[in-house]
């Protein structure tokens, strides 16, 4: 043990004297986090919408009112009228015009007469963000709309009364879990990957192999001392990560103990997997090649930034093989949900267990000669 | 007993011979000197008898041990000071000693004792907390020198000790090997470009070229193996017919290489032959445009057993040459 300690200490001690390469897989990620986490957290707002009313009538200008309405309020919208129906296409297909609105000649008699009357939004669908908000505001619009004026008391209809169990979440909250993850992985891929190699083609592993260290201990020296970076990588981001996206009481200790004990569990996990992925690996330039490859093959599938459920089937088989997965899922759990271990005792599992093949695998390839 | 033994070693990369049936032994106290072409398959020996690469046939034996079946006991009785300084940068003299004193599993008082005396002997002891990234290379090669003897180790490899060192560094590396290898009761198997460092340091110098072990003996005997005891090396402005017949034929000759213009003359009579020489030279009409003459050197022996051939060969790329290595230091 004393000649892993010996592995460690030595990470550990460069580690102290230059430190910048982890404060960058620190900073990235919380980068990433603010940027992200405002940029697509927000709501729509503005959005420009041409009216064309080709009817003029009183119900036409109730619609209008409900416009009006929106734009002073919800600002999802603002409507810009036109007389010439197609002046407002012409808008539209230009980028000028977001929608436009048509509310047809015939619009007020079939009203009236009960007759299926319509009234038609034709969107740039190239933004489907946008589209959607424009039609999620004018579906809810419609049925306000159609009620009538005083609403009886009673109604034969089902309707649903949605009560939340946890605060609001805003998306840069539902950013963090991945981002702590990401943290963690970058300082492995630095500490576990691209420092490892170089100090390979340095040839200090040579130093390393003249001595009666064993293989083993040479895996777990290596390991443990890309861990131990990666911990204190993730450690700083739960941290400050929680202050920065305002996650309520973000210091109780209870809290940070149990986050502790997840962090050097993904810690391990994906420092395992890294020095699989390098345990033959001689040449400098592959860690920084794969490492934008990787990012993006590991966060993204793991329900980092989207919803897993939204994923196709070839995406699915990703994501229920990705340790990013487990981790997001309990980092999710313990901040966003603030539960126990029963709640990631299943994620927590799948990264022992996985953390157990990688070393393994990674131990059977290594080569204890040049 | 030998504290190094080679027996028909080899070492096969695919179709590629590195190592070639090698046959030799070290005896205990003896600094032995490994001297080649690039590729010659030096670096490959050394790496063998160090455990760092397999063997493909034949047996070694360091102190006793055998390089395959028992590598971790060669590995606790020997020093390795490889090419490349592998020292770390970041970390200071004392923290590098430190680090392989424990991974050698030296224990604590020890470890002070021995590190505080090695960086005594190796003239470093005032610079013993400072980062290494902030030392010279011939700082840097003496560091390796003690992290090498840090488990006080009787057999030390060292792979070209003194390349891209200052001549007043190599030489201070020189008088501290003398001096360690004195005081500590060494074993030294060392390889060398320099043939001067060969001259010095050797006892025996053994040369290996594509693989095969070409010569061995100490250096004053290899140096009187090669025909003659001294070297003119002449060139004519044209030289007349049937010259190298003519040159041969001049008192003392040994031996005559000819690469018109040049000619190598080697012969047991030095002055004797220079001087029938420029006679030879003045009756034939022949101008000299150069001459010199020199008592054998190991350069001499070198040249004469490895013939003078440039080694283009391919080889691996080193990693340590990629322009996406970090900097350090």
């Amino acid at each position: 043990m004393h000649r892993v300690w010996a592995i460690i200490e030595r990470d550990l001690r460069r580690f102290r004297r230059s430190p910048v390469l982890v404060i960058v897989s620190i900073i990235m990620p919380l980068v990433q986090l603010v940027i992200l986490g405002y940029a697509f957290g927000g709501v729509i707002r503005n959005l420009k919408v041409g009216v064309v009313d080709e009817d003029h009538a009183l119900p036409a200008v109730k619609l209008h009112e409900m416009f009006q309405a929106v734009a002073a309020n919800a600002r999802t919208f603002t409507p810009i009228y036109y007389s010439d129906k197609a002046e407002a296409m012409h808008d539209l297909r230009n980028g000028k015009l977001n929608g436009v609105l048509n509310i047809p000649p015939e619009f007020s008699r079939k009203l009236l007469a009960g007759a299926n009357p319509q009234v038609a939004l034709i969107e740039d669908n190239t933004d489907q963000f946008s589209s959607s908000a424009l039609e999620g505001v004018m579906g809810e619009m419609l049925p306000a709309y159609n009620s009538p004026p005083v609403p009886s008391r009673m109604t034969a209809g089902a309707t649903l009364d949605v009560v939340e169990i946890y605060p609001y979440v805003p998306y840069i909250q539902y950013l963090l879990p991945g981002t702590i993850v990401l943290s963690i992985f970058v300082s492995a891929m630095i500490g576990g990957g691209i420092i490892f190699i170089d100090d390979k083609a340095r040839g200090l592993h040579e130093g390393y192999l003249v001595t009666p260290i064993r293989k083993f201990e040479l895996i777990m020296g290596f390991t443990l001392a890309g861990a131990a970076k990666a911990i204190i990588a993730g450690l700083v981001l739960t941290t400050a990560g929680s202050l920065i996206a305002g996650i309520p009481d973000p210091l109780n200790p209870l809290r940070i103990a149990r986050m502790l004990v997840l962090v050097v569990v993904v810690a391990m996990a994906l420092i395992s997997m890294m020095f699989l992925i390098m345990v033959r690996v001689n040449d400098p330039l592959v860690p920084r090649a794969i490492f934008g490859m990787l990012n993006t093959v590991l966060y993204f599938p793991s329900g980092a930034v989207y919803p897993t459920e939204s994923f196709p089937a070839w995406m699915k088989v990703i994501t229920i093989a990705d340790p990013f997965t487990y981790a997001v899922h309990g980092f999710k759990q313990l901040i966003l949900k603030n539960t126990g271990f029963g709640a990631i005792s299943g994620d927590l599992a799948y990264l022992v267990i996985f953390t157990v093949i990688c070393v393994t695998a990674a131990t059977m390839l290594f080569r204890r000669t040049l | 007993m030998f504290d190094i033994e080679a027996q028909d070693l080899a070492k096969r990369f695919g179709d590629f011979v590195a190592v070639d049936a090698l046959n030799f032994s070290v005896a205990h106290g003896e600094v032995f000197g490994l001297l080649g072409p690039n590729g010659a398959g030096k670096s490959t020996l050394i790496r063998m008898l160090t455990t760092l690469v397999p063997p493909t046939s034949g047996t070694g034996r360091v102190a006793g041990f055998d390089i395959v079946r028992q590598q971790n006991d060669v590995r606790q009785s020997i020093g390795v000071i490889p090419q490349a300084m592998t020292s770390d940068l970041d970390l200071s003299a004392m923290e590098n000693m430190t680090i392989f004193a424990k991974l050698y599993g030296i224990p604590r008082e020890k470890r002070i004792r021995t590190i505080k005396a090695l960086l005594e002997e190796v003239d470093l002891s005032q610079w013993a907390d400072k980062p290494v990234k902030m030392f010279s290379g011939g700082m840097r090669r003496r560091l390796e020198i003690a992290r090498g003897l840090v488990h006080e180790p009787k057999i030390f490899f060292l792979d070209e000790p003194t390349t891209g060192l200052d001549p007043v560094s190599r030489v201070a590396v020189w008088e501290m090997l003398v001096r360690l290898k004195r005081e500590r009761d060494l074993t030294i198997l060392m390889t060398t470009h320099y043939m001067d460092e060969a001259d010095k340091l050797c006892d025996r110098i053994a040369i290996v070229d594509h693989g095969k072990l070409v010569a061995l003996d100490s250096p004053l005997k290899l140096k009187a193996s090669i025909p003659g005891k001294n070297i003119l090396e002449v060139s004519f402005l044209q030289a007349p017919p049937h010259w190298t017949e003519t040159l041969n034929a001049l008192p003392d000759v040994a031996e005559v290489k000819a690469e018109d213009p040049f000619y190598r003359i080697s012969s047991d009579n030095g002055p004797r032959t220079t001087v029938a020489l420029i006679e030879a030279a003045r009756a034939a009409g022949a101008a000299i445009t150069s001459l010199s003459v020199q008592s054998t050197t190991l350069d001499d022996v070198f040249v004469h057993y490895t013939g003078r051939q440039l080694r283009d060969t391919l080889q691996a790329p080193d990693a340590s040459n990629s322009p996406f290595i970090l900097a350090r230091g």
